[in-house]
């Protein structure tokens, strides 16, 4: 049996889904957070009468009719043929949006049950709705739900084997007037003040007040990160590979006779008879240095604070606070999403540019994430780079990215056929954190990190050893001169980290710690870096995403903003 | 009481009326429809962005933020408020 979970975007389907599987995926308060199918398997249990079977869930992307006007419509439609039962997920909320949903559902006679969900929230608004009443009209099974609690899932489920088609009958273009009919027998609404969480909403969005409020939120949100990221380095992991990690090494070392292949494969080499986590380089020391002790502190703080920018609904507020700057390069305000989802890991920043809707958008959006949004790990291994030399060089390395950001976007939108579309998003109220669901939503990620990001470090480590080894670097490095130290102003040694930042960005600035540069040289190298090209993770989501040729031409844009860039920075820095 | 028409961008913030005319490809038409803005529908404007920003505009239970281009396009007819000119 195959069931499909469908309905308006943001009325909770993805934690319908984890509730019924088990299978955890990303829920948040914004329209468009499930941007791709997610499947996942329950049991069917025998107390509720049926016959253990194992059923296929299927997370359908948000729609809000399936006359197919978007390319999400379109999909909706198509994976409707394959569903032997849909579970229309409703928010009680707003029963009329979603009733048009559910109406075009019974339309295309597939079997249905519908849950009521954030029931609770409709309760806490004065609104009452007639289950009975409803589930008479319709003709299929309604039950109501408070996913992120589970409540009424057993009955939901339950309710399952009696899905059917339904009876209601409509002429199409009577369809909101018959919206309208159904909501007013079956729907109460008791007045109610205007809530704080009401009056806040309205500050958020208020020119006057929403500015003021968006900058506190970055700012809280950058100082948060920095205190939880710099506390948990600071207190927990570097004392953890110093203390207890570092002696083990040491006695590692010894045994594999303090040099040779292995040992500096595995180790790295001393520096001053001692293990240095930056500069060693072996798998051991650094290949887990890195991951952990340098970036997993600020990922975790990163997703920390996002996770719960999510739930909350600001980003749709911030969302439109940031309209007018993103259609000066050709976006529109829902384009914060990949730009911020992208500073976490450039991966989920580029599968969401499927949050807009034309090509040209998400071709701008890709393009501008890969190139001068850094993900975490990368800030902090630039930040554990230069932030000893004070908060100047990492002014310049962010301050040039975010300059970059602008003129490259404006570009963008000057030269690219087509008009920007405009930001049209419903805004949802005001949420708090559920917290069992915020850490495991954090949880996931971390874990994600673990799976995706640590390997490649591990690998990225052990290729830097074999270039080194090998002689490979010098002999690139010869080649390469004229560009690396020429336009760039690096030492030729430095082509060694463009050559790893293929693999993975922050061993590539690790790379650069034992090159004994410049603070200019450094702000340089980590710009460049940034830009160049996307890590092979991030590329081959964006092969997938953007296609081929437009990836071509994203890379090509890519390789000459950071020669220009690259080279300018350096003549400035130089000059200054 | 007397009413005006205009158009969504060029009413005030905190204005209240009821949507008469939408102009567009039906394309856009039944997109505007899907999150409640539809003729006859009961609207108020909540809050407008500087240099033809987003307007933000209440109807039915929800809020709904629009271009300033589309909603220039939503035609209401606007409810005059006493005590105001």
């Amino acid at each position: 049996m195959k069931i499909l979970l469908m309905g308006n975007p943001n009325v909770g389907k993805s934690v319908v889904f984890s509730r019924l599987t088990g299978v955890h995926v990303i829920a948040s308060n914004y329209p468009g957070t499930t941007v791709e199918f997610t499947k996942g398997f329950m049991h069917m249990p025998e107390e509720l009468g049926f016959k253990g079977e194992t059923a296929e869930v299927v997370d359908v992307p948000g729609v809000y009719t399936l006359e197919p006007a978007s390319r999400a419509e379109e999909v909706a439609c198509e994976m409707l043929k394959e569903g032997d039962v849909v579970i229309n997920v409703i928010n009680a909320t707003n029963l009329e949006r979603s009733l048009n949903l559910t109406l075009q559902l019974l339309k295309k006679k597939v079997p249905l049950v519908v849950a009521l969900n954030l029931w609770d929230e409709a309760e806490h608004t004065g609104i009452k709705i007639n289950v009975e009443r409803l589930q008479q009209i319709l003709g299929v099974p309604c039950v109501p739900t408070c996913a992120i609690t589970g409540e009424g899932f057993k009955e939901l489920v339950s309710e399952i084997k009696e899905a059917k088609p339904g009876g209601y009958e409509y002429e199409e273009e009577e369809r909101w007037h018959e919206v309208g009919n159904i909501i007013a027998q079956v729907e109460k609404v008791t007045h109610r003040h205007h809530s704080l969480r009401e009056r806040l909403s309205d500050a958020s969005i208020f020119p006057g007040t929403g500015i003021p409020i968006a900058l506190i939120v970055l700012f809280v949100t950058f100082q948060v990160i920095r205190f939880i990221g710099e506390g948990l380095i600071g207190y927990v992991f570097e004392p953890l590979f110093e203390n207890l990690w570092a002696p083990l090494m040491l006695k590692v070392s010894n045994l594999l006779g303090g040099d040779g292949l292995i040992h500096n494969i595995l180790i790295g080499r001393l520096v001053e008879g001692g293990i240095d986590f930056g500069e060693s380089f072996g798998l051991l020391t650094t290949g887990l240095f890195v991951p952990f002790g340098a970036v997993l502190p600020y990922v975790f703080a990163f997703y920390l604070i996002l996770s719960f920018l999510e739930d909350s609904g600001y980003l749709p507020r911030l969302a439109i606070l940031a309209d007018n700057i993103m259609h000066r390069v050709g976006l529109h305000g829902m384009a914060i999403i990949p730009m911020m989802l992208g500073l976490g890991c450039n991966v989920p920043g580029a599968l969401s540019t499927r949050i807009m809707e034309t090509k040209r958008e998400r071709f701008i959006a890709a393009t501008l994430m890969a190139i001068a949004v850094p993900c975490m790990a990368q800030i902090a291994m630039i930040v554990g780079l230069i932030g000893k030399h004070g908060a100047s060089g990492l002014g310049i390395v962010f301050g040039t990215l975010f300059v970059v950001w602008i003129i490259l976007g404006v570009i963008l939108n000057r030269i690219m056929k087509g008009e920007s579309m405009e930001i049209f998003l419903e805004i949802p109220p005001y949420r708090l954190s559920y917290l069992r669901g915020l850490v495991k939503k954090v949880w996931m990620r971390i874990i994600w990190f673990a799976k995706e990001a640590v390997p490649w470090v591990l690998a990225g480590v052990f290729i830097a050893n074999i270039l080194y080894t090998f002689g490979i670097v010098d002999f690139v490095g010869r080649y390469t001169a004229p560009l690396i130290s020429g336009v760039f102003g690096l030492p030729k040694e430095a082509v060694g980290a463009l050559i790893l930042g293929f693999f993975r960005k922050d061993v590539a600035v690790g790379m650069l710690a034992p090159l004994d540069m410049s603070l200019s040289q450094l702000a340089v190298a980590s710009v460049v870096l940034t830009m160049y090209f996307p890590c092979v993770a991030t590329f081959a989501v964006l092969v997938k995403e953007l296609g081929v040729v437009a990836m071509l031409k994203s890379a090509v844009i890519m390789i000459i903003s950071t020669l220009i860039v690259g080279g300018i920075l350096n003549l400035v820095l130089g000059i200054l | 009481m007397e009413n005006e028409k205009v158009s969504l961008s060029d009413m005030k913030a905190g204005q209240t009326g009821v949507i008469v005319e939408l102009h567009g490809r039906q394309g856009m038409i039944s997109k505007l429809s899907t999150l409640g803005i539809r003729v006859g529908e009961k609207i108020k404007k909540i809050s407008q962005q500087a240099m033809r920003g987003p307007v933000v505009v209440e109807v039915g239970r929800s809020q709904v933020a629009i271009g300033f281009g589309m909603a220039g396009r939503v035609l209401v007819e606007a409810a005059k408020e006493a005590g105001k000119r």
